[in-house]
């Protein structure tokens, strides 16, 4: 039997159309996805969350999410989609072994680390180069660190790692941050962290491990090599639509194109989040799309039983 | 939802490694694939499903430990573990294969092909 809504993603926009599905009746299944819980389970504090005016750690916040969601019947399935067609109704989709069937889709599949792409890079992820200071700060006590990036999460990043490293530097390819002003303030007032501004880095340098990166200044064209232990990517995030490529209509950075609140080009099929969000990308913009998209879905399926 | 072909059994299917039972453990020839990881790391709990369900598949075949690289730092760094989570396939004490970074259970199966 066909589901009425199914849910890919489980990050604040899949989780809060997974609460107002349930509340409204609609069984919601949830195919949570290999990166569960999305974005935040890789952030520490979440200041900007209303509601939490101490703050409250990303992790800690989804959990509470999912066991709101769950409160109301949602059932959460730990699989990762890799396949969907939306040629025919029901739509199907597939995660590893298992086929659903859905009456409504809702995708929230948010959007990952985007990396530099630059020599070095890859051969060195994991023995240097990260884009989770949460994961890897630990391996890098008393080292010294570089942070690419100028928005709030290289701000977060750089501030978190000097928990663990001797230095932190951030490498920004502007003379300004993008960041939020109470993130840069915190960022260039503290000790640990010094800023090279204007610059690019070209190549990761180290054989086994990472002893440095290659910077280009952009204004002045002058070349210098920063001695680091490991170097911390924060540039941004790519939509996670690969999977709904040849189905839905995407936008040229590969962001799910909407109609009005949610609606894709596929009537039924519905979006929220950071995979149709390449301007807000907040966890609360994320949550009010997931809502839209429920109350989206909601409606649709009543017309189609009017 | 069908399932088409579900052999997994869910349960607790891993042992623990430490730096005391490391050496050991990973010397033997049925192949031992080591998880580092660490309470406080997001993407590791993402692979307790998995590879959980990939010991309880492999029986005498492929022996998954956990190694908790807080309490266990010595591992971590003989290894050169500086990500997390790693994945290091040991035989005959001799690293076969790593994989740096969480994935999914189709992923991480594709990626152990040969072992289990």
């Amino acid at each position: 039997m066909a589901e009425k809504v199914l849910i890919v993603g489980s990050g604040p926009a899949g989780l809060t159309a997974a609460i107002y599905a349930a509340r409204a009746g609609l069984e919601p299944v949830v195919i949570e996805g290999f990166e569960r819980g999305g974005q935040l389970m890789l952030t520490t504090d979440v200041e900007n969350y209303p509601g939490f005016p101490d703050g409250v750690l990303g992790p800690e916040l989804m959990e509470q999410l999912r066991k709101q969601a769950e409160r109301f019947g949602t059932r959460i399935i730990a699989a990762d989609v890799d396949e969907v067609d939306f040629s025919a109704h029901p739509f199907r989709a597939w995660a590893g072994d298992d086929e659903y069937e859905a009456e409504t889709v809702i995708i929230s599949t948010g959007a990952s680390a985007r990396w530099l792409g630059i020599p070095g890079e890859e051969r060195l992820r994991g023995h240097g180069v990260s884009a989770c200071a949460t994961c890897d700060g630990f391996f890098f006590r008393d080292r010294e660190l570089a942070v690419v990036g100028g928005g709030d999460s290289a701000m977060e990043e750089a501030l978190f790692l000097t928990r663990f490293a001797s230095k932190v530097t951030i490498i920004h390819r502007r003379d300004e941050f993008r960041a939020s002003e109470i993130m840069v303030r915190r960022a260039l007032a503290h000790d640990k962290i010094d800023v090279v501004w204007d610059s690019v880095v070209e190549e990761v340098l180290g054989d086994d491990e990472v002893t440095g990166v290659r910077i280009r200044n952009v204004k002045t064209g002058e070349v210098s090599v920063l001695a680091v232990d490991g170097m911390f990517v924060a540039i941004g995030h790519d939509p996670n639509t690969a999977v709904f490529r040849d189905q839905i209509d995407l936008d040229a950075k590969g962001y799910i194109v909407l109609h009005g609140a949610s609606r894709t080009s596929v009537p039924g099929v519905f979006a929220g989040g950071d995979v149709a969000d390449s301007v807000y990308r907040q966890a609360i913009t994320a949550a009010g799309m997931g809502c839209q998209a429920a109350l989206d879905a909601q409606h649709w399926l009543e017309e189609r039983e009017a | 939802m069908r399932t088409r072909d579900r052999v997994a059994l869910m349960g607790n299917n891993t042992v623990v490694a430490t730096d005391a039972t490391l050496p050991d453990m990973i010397s033997g020839t049925t192949p031992v694939l080591v998880d580092f990881w660490a309470e406080w790391c997001a993407p590791c709990r993402l692979m307790e499903g998995p590879l959980d369900e990939i010991a309880g598949a492999n029986p005498g075949k492929l022996i998954v430990a956990k190694l908790n690289v807080d309490e266990n730092q010595q591992a971590a760094m003989a290894h050169e573990v500086m990500s997390i989570p790693t994945m290091i396939v040991f035989a005959d004490g001799v690293e076969k294969k790593r994989l740096i970074g969480a994935r999914s259970k189709h992923q991480l199966e594709a990626d152990l092909a040969g072992f289990v």
